[in-house]
């Protein structure tokens, strides 16, 4: 999930930096040599060029094919069209998933945008020092699995600090992991804690963007810290905050590694979240062929969601010209 | 958020106001609520670690008597030693650890094996390619950019069936090789890095080493990887953090012990426990030391890996 992050930050802005950049010279030369630097440039794209042949694009095409087929592991995948698609739009168990998955898109994405905003403003405004920002990191920087059993153990009902603070306070002991109706907001919550600090490095960093003098401006017509929010940093802020929305929704919606760890799905099928039902299909049921169907759906799902927040929010226009 | 008194005079010193025309920095509402609320923040981000250090040297059956204790509860060094397989089975079943053996010496140099060669091989495979991407001029050049570019929205588990099926049918479950070969190569986040490091280099350099006759290769390996010490170093960086908490991908192709990384072997720690009473010392023990790496990278580095956050990110 965490790579996925880092990879999707920013191929808009790279791809427009990098044309800018290149034309003119490229124009120039390729007019004499058609071919230019080809042969040499295959020797150094080569071994890239395997990785991504063999561990992505093939994978991609393959994923498709498989999500047609019944296919076991055992033998060859047989072809039987779109069983695998009627049969999970009659699946409960699909279904209770992407209601699953949702509900902790909902409360990870809602509560961490807010909290990674205030804490970006709190960065720009007084603490600006790179101390504070990378202790703010930190929980980003240890894995999901040691977050996970770190949360595990600090909410377990028995012994965990955070339970006995509320039974200090007079509270009754809540079974965070362990009750249906907790569950999938406890996961939200830890994987919130981990990532509110590096979001806000996101949204830090496009802060910084906006020129100096709008502010100028703004303080000298006499407008409310609250009205300069509203009227000037929202505004101009609202691409980077589409890109984050975006890059954070799409890696939401993959949450595994936490379930993985400390509820495996449960209880009951309170926390299956989408992935963690394809890892079943897959290597539990031995079902290829259903779990590749379900990661096109999801495929499809997270290709929409991007593609609905950039175009609703306008994520690639700036309010700044 | 923090609107409280707008003034910013300060109200105790009236006559100064008037000679001096900027009070020196006088007691302010809103800063003061400002800190307040980073200094929460940075308390809920510190805390748990330092729980995680307390519960690590405690004793496991003090446990449960001093829930609620701050300091280490009975300390001792027993979970460290029982997680680095300096107990016998009796010592550590006595401290309330499950006695079966943990190979976690085996987990942390399967977890080196990996990170070290994934991150050596994708950064400087990755850097050539970037380098023909950005510094070679070929017919279809940008097209296939594109086409490495789309593979970023596919996300990781719609590759990891395939790749699991892949890596199975060349008969490299449970070796290292299956668990480093997908991220070997290059990943397409890291071309896009380092190309877009390549292409605001100063071309004045490799033109005169061209016209010197110096071979592309030669330009590459002495002139443009030397110069790209930097970027390459954060690059580094981000891609041994990222590969050393990597979780599904070796759980899926690296579940047998003798390849197991730390990650992997960590879940399993935690369902090793006997029933009942859970080694929270030893699971904490070892998910401190687990992160010890990283959480070195980052004290020696941390700037580097903050800065990225900004260069990498969306400006």
């Amino acid at each position: 999930m965490t790579t996925l992050t880092k990879q999707q930050r920013d191929p808009a802005g790279r791809a427009a930096r990098s044309k800018t950049g290149n034309t003119g010279s490229t124009r120039k030369k390729s007019r004499t040599h058609r071919m230019g630097d080809l042969r040499i440039a295959m020797v150094f794209i080569f071994p890239a060029m395997i990785g991504f042949v063999a561990f992505f694009l093939i994978p991609t095409i393959r994923g498709v094919y498989l999500s047609f087929t019944e296919y076991s592991i055992l033998g060859d995948p047989t072809w039987i069209g779109i069983k695998n698609y009627t049969a999970i739009f009659a699946d409960e168990l699909f279904w209770n998933a992407m209601s699953v998955t949702l509900q902790y898109v909902a409360l990870n994405i809602g509560f961490q945008t807010v909290i990674a905003l205030g804490l970006a403003l709190l960065m720009h405004r007084v603490a600006k020092s790179t101390f504070i920002r990378g202790a703010l990191l930190l929980p980003f920087l240890v894995a999901n699995v040691i977050v996970a059993l770190l949360w595990f153990w600090m909410l377990d009902y028995q012994l965990g600090i955070v339970n006995e603070i509320i039974s200090w306070l007079g509270g009754p002991r809540i079974a965070f992991f362990g009750s249906e109706q907790w569950a999938i907001p406890t996961i939200a919550f830890v994987n919130v804690w981990r990532h509110m600090g590096y979001t806000a490095l996101l949204i830090f960093a496009g802060l910084q963007s906006i020129p100096s003098h709008v502010y100028e401006v703004a303080s000298l017509d006499g407008a409310s810290p609250t009205r300069t929010f509203w009227s000037i940093t929202m505004p101009l802020l609202r691409p980077v905050l589409v890109l984050v929305l975006v890059v954070t929704v799409i890696g939401s919606f993959q949450v595994f590694d936490t379930v993985a760890v400390t509820t495996a799905g449960g209880p009951i099928n309170a926390s299956r979240v989408i992935q963690m039902y394809i890892y079943q299909k897959a290597f539990t049921e031995s079902d290829f062929g259903y779990a590749s169907a379900l990661s096109v759906i999801l495929f499809v799902i997270l290709a929409l969601v991007a593609f609905v927040q950039m175009k609703f929010l306008k994520g690639n226009e700036s309010d700044l010209d | 958020m923090t609107t409280s008194t707008p003034s910013r005079r300060d109200p105790a010193a009236p006559a100064r106001t008037a000679i001096i025309i900027k009070p020196r920095k006088p007691f302010n509402w809103r800063r003061a609520g400002a800190w307040t609320l980073v200094t929460i923040a940075l308390i809920v981000t510190i805390a748990p670690f330092l729980w995680m250090l307390r519960t690590a040297l405690s004793s496991n059956h003090s446990l449960a008597a001093n829930a609620g204790n701050l300091l280490p509860a009975d300390f001792s060094w027993g979970a460290f030693k029982r997680v680095l397989g300096l107990q016998t089975p009796e010592e550590a079943i006595a401290e309330g650890g499950s006695g079966a053996a943990i190979n976690f010496w085996w987990y942390l140099r399967s977890s080196i094996i990996v990170s070290t060669l994934v991150t050596a091989g994708q950064v400087f495979f990755s850097s050539m390619a970037a380098y023909a991407f950005s510094r070679l001029r070929w017919p279809g050049r940008e097209k296939v950019f594109a086409l490495f570019l789309a593979t970023m929205m596919v996300p990781p588990i719609f590759t990891a069936l395939p790749n699991f099926l892949m890596i199975k049918n060349l008969g490299l479950l449970n070796t290292y090789a299956g668990i480093i070969l997908p991220f070997l190569f290059m990943t397409p986040f890291a071309i896009f890095f380092l190309r877009q490091f390549f292409m605001s280099m100063s071309r004045e350099v490799e033109e005169a080493a061209m016209l010197d006759g110096a071979s592309k290769f030669r330009i590459f390996f002495k002139i443009v990887l030397p110069n790209a010490g930097a970027p390459m170093a954060t690059l580094a960086l981000l891609t041994f953090i990222g590969t050393w908490n990597e979780y599904f991908w070796p759980l899926l192709v690296g579940q047998d012990e003798s390849v197991r990384v730390l990650t992997v072997g960590l879940g399993v720690f935690k369902s090793q426990s006997p029933q009942g009473a859970p080694d929270w010392s030893g699971l904490m023990a070892a998910t401190l030391i687990a992160a010890l790496p990283v959480l070195i990278l980052f004290i020696a580095f941390g700037k580097k890996v903050v800065n990225s956050i900004g260069f990498s990110g969306i400006k």
